[in-house]
């Protein structure tokens, strides 16, 4: 049992926590998640780890509100106890001295790329974030990316903050700029990632996206978290999540991403309808007694 | 007692079953067990050998005879313990064990009639205890004061801790996923073996003394040197079996509705997708299955497909005919009573898709050429003979590979090409690192439950040497 400490709201729907987790915060390193299932009757889902703190024995965690477990989520309060997290699973991000890296993080995946800016600006590199949103309100921890790197800049599709326009138009103009850059690392949605790899493609930066597929049990076990990489079957739990975004299949993840599309709205619904009136523990007590 | 003057006349008493056509649509368990008196009967055949060679055919030993005559006898609990005595795990066992190749193999009244039903009688005695409460309280040892770590809680682990608890070692496991069991739990379906039998045994395992920490990847959460230097583990046994699924390398395997048979199983079997949106994990709704391989794997999950509400059809695609097919004799059967449909000397090249999804699978004609080194058969392709089975989803049960975590998280630990890792001797099982041992399907990929328990009770004799050796 694993107990939350503290809950934030830090946008619509998109929500902070502290986790009590002491063994996994001993090892847990950029670029590495856990993966949790909340209750008996629930499902695994993996979640990034944005932060460890080794001495407290914390883990922090950003949930995006999507489907019904990330609700359910939402939901709990501190002193609640999530009933399974493990981890860390997955590799930690290469850190080292690049030169000048850029940072992608877009909405959400501003949480997951937070600790790597973080370590490499750290580690010495020039670190220029480029934080993309939809809006003003969604783009999450403005402040904390100011700190973790040398500069950073912000695009919103709608021009409520930064400029008006994608992560890529800007990251195309530091292309333009010359500035020399060593190395890209993108976190967000998979459209995003696949734009970024597309654009540092024909300039030959390096350039690492990190995959979120469908995941079980995170330990290579179920192969559900298949990816191809330069035309081999890769599995994203053991042996990323972070792949050459100049190699990933984008195409093939963009259609597998959809399989439990209906399941997902079905469970969702079911939650929603179910928790106006009995409540879930309810139903838990209903089935083991 | 009363003794039989031609056992191998009298026929071998058969465990009733669930009806094929109930049984298909449901999960509950197949074969339905014997009755005591059923149970005595059978057991009153066994003509107690001086030099029982269904013995020699048991990888653990179990004393069988002995526990044969006290169920005749009708000491059911008394039969429990003798097995418990060898076997922590009877009632999975009795449910999954190749008896027919084992100990039933080897049974003397075989030779002229039936052998005795001794893998229904094991779960018979195992189901008695179970259900009649005996948790006799278990004789305390004195405690040894050493720490074993054990990795992974499939068969291998389960039979190590077991047999290193009652030496009076303290004993801890430390498995990846939140329930204990391997296998057992997230492959081998509730049909075959309820999922309360084998937390029945694990109880007793506990109440043995053994701890179960779930959620712990070794090598990730802790390596094998922080579990001696830090936390003070004396030695440690690695049982962590062989879970890393292969696909077929075709075009279309990322195509939605395609499955390994660990996904599959997994989601059904651990995450319970069968009983959505009651529980959170979702299958997608399926009509028609076709499964890839003729292993235990691919018959479970091929009767575990057709046990979804939606399922119209499941196939079966096997590159060898029915006389090669690796899985169990009685799975076969069953298979085959509840309608799975068998395509034989089948290979599939390519699966198509609609709109991202499985619409059909290509597959070759086989012929069967010389026996490999294997001694089964080689199938090869016949020219030109492509064909296609429609299809909306492909689970692919080609078996799997060693997982590779713990050894790419300890060097010093040896493996061979394909990742098993090496054990020098295997009546120890100790591996290339002084205190750590391993055993398993980890060892020598993918093979039985009871050869996994074997292994794990040889690396406790030699753990328990090795630790206390450590004394002087
Ligand atoms: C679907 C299916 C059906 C089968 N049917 C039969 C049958 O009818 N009869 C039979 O005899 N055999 C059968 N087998 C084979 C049998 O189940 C295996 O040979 C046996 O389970 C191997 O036992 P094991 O303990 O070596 O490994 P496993 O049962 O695989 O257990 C290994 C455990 O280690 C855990 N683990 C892995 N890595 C780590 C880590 N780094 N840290 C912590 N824990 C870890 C895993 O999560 C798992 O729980 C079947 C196999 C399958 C897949
Ligand atoms: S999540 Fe199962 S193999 Fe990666």
């Amino acid at each position: 049992m694993f107990k939350i400490l503290k809950k934030t709201e830090l946008a619509p729907q998109v929500f902070r926590y502290l986790l009590n987790a002491p063994d996994i915060a001993k090892k847990a390193l950029p670029g590495q998640f856990i993966i949790i299932r909340l209750d008996e009757i629930g499902e695994r889902i993996p979640l990034t780890i944005s932060d460890a703190d080794p001495i407290q024995g914390t883990l922090t965690l950003y949930v995006q509100v999507i489907g019904k477990t990330s609700m359910e989520m939402s939901r709990m309060k501190v002193d609640d106890f999530i009933l399974d997290v493990v981890g860390p699973l997955g590799n930690p991000s290469l850190i080292d001295l690049f030169g000048t890296v850029v940072l992608v993080g877009g909405g959400f995946g501003i949480a997951a790329i937070h600790p790597i800016a973080s370590a490499l600006t750290q580690a010495g590199n020039k670190t220029l974030s480029i934080l993309g949103a939809r809006t003003k309100e969604l783009v999450i921890l403005e402040k904390e990316m100011s700190v973790a790197s040398t500069k950073v800049h912000v695009a919103t599709d709608d021009g409520t903050h930064g400029t008006k326009g994608l992560v890529t138009d800007i990251l195309l103009k530091l292309i333009e700029k010359k500035e020399p850059i060593d190395r890209v690392i993108a976190i967000g949605p998979l459209i995003m990632m696949k734009a970024v790899a597309d654009l540092t493609r024909p300039h030959k930066i390096p350039t690492l996206v990190s995959m979120n597929p469908i995941m079980i049990d995170g330990t290579g076990m179920c192969g559900a978290c298949r990816v191809t990489v330069g035309g081999k079957m890769k599995f994203a739990c053991v042996d990323g999540p972070e792949f050459d975004g100049h190699e990933v299949d984008f195409q093939g993840l963009l259609n597998r991403m959809n399989t439990y599309i209906p399941e997902e709205a079905e469970a969702k619904e079911k939650y929603l309808k179910e928790t106006e009136g009995k409540c879930r523990i309810a139903e838990i007590v209903q089935i083991y007694g | 007692m009363k003794k039989y003057a031609q056992p191998y006349k009298t026929p071998r008493t058969h465990a009733p079953e669930q009806n094929p056509e109930k049984r298909r649509k449901n999960f509950q368990e197949v074969s339905l067990g014997y009755t005591p008196a059923m149970a005595q009967l059978e057991a009153s055949r066994c003509i107690q050998c001086k030099k029982p060679k269904c013995v020699i055919g048991c990888p653990v030993r179990v004393a069988i005879p002995d526990f044969l005559e006290q169920v005749a006898k009708g000491n059911f609990l008394e039969a429990a313990h003798i097995i418990k005595e060898s076997n922590p795990l009877p009632g999975v066992t009795g449910r999954v064990c190749p008896q027919e190749d084992q100990c039933e193999k080897h049974c003397v009244i075989g030779i002229k009639g039936e052998p005795l039903a001794i893998g229904k009688l094991e779960r018979f005695v195992a189901d008695y205890e179970r259900t009649h409460q005996d948790l006799k309280p278990i004789e305390t040892v004195p405690s040894t004061g050493k720490k074993i770590a054990i990795i992974g809680a499939g068969p291998a682990g389960l039979a190590t801790a077991g047999d290193l608890a009652k030496l009076g070692h303290e004993v801890v496991i430390f498995e990846a996923l939140h329930k204990p069991g391997g296998v057992l739990f997230y492959g081998i379906p509730e049909f075959r073996l309820p999922k309360e039998i084998l937390e029945a045994e694990l109880d007793y395992l506990k109440r043995l003394g053994v701890e179960i920490k779930v959620n712990y990847v070794i090598g990730k959460i802790k390596s094998l040197d922080e579990l001696m230097k830090e936390d003070g583990f004396n030695a440690i046994f690695i049982g962590t079996g062989a879970g890393l699924p292969y696909f077929l390398d075709i075009p279309g395997e990322n195509l939605n509705g395609v499955y390994s048979a660990n996904e599959f199983l997994t989601r059904i079997n651990l995450m319970h997708a069968w009983e959505f949106p009651v529980f959170d994990t979702p299958i997608h709704h399926h009509k028609i299955f076709a499964v890839i391989g003729g292993g235990n794997t691919a018959l479970d999950a091929a009767r575990t497909a057709l046990r979804l509400a939606t399922t119209e059809k499941v196939m079966l695609v096997y590159r060898r005919s029915r006389e090669e097919l690796p899985a169990r004799k009685e799975e076969i059967e069953h298979a085959e009573a509840e309608g799975i449909e068998f395509h034989y000397l089948a290979s599939p090249i390519d699966i198509k898709g609609t709109n991202g999804w499985v619409s059909k699978i290509v597959c070759e004609k086989m012929e069967l050429g010389e026996p490999d080194a294997s001694g089964r058969k080689q199938p090869h392709s016949l020219h030109n003979s492509a064909f296609t089975l429609t299809t909306d989803s492909v689970i692919i049960a080609l078996g799997s590979g060693v997982n590779p975590l713990i050894a790419k998280s300890s060097s010093d630990i040896k493996t061979d090409h394909h990742g098993h890792i090496e054990v020098a001797d295997p009546n120890i099982n100790l591996t290339s690192r002084p205190g750590v041992f391993a055993g398993g399907d980890i060892v020598t990929g993918a093979a039985t439950v009871i050869s996994a328990m074997e292994a794990g009770k040889k690396a406790a004799q030699g753990i328990h040497q090795y630790v206390m050796k450590f004394e002087v």
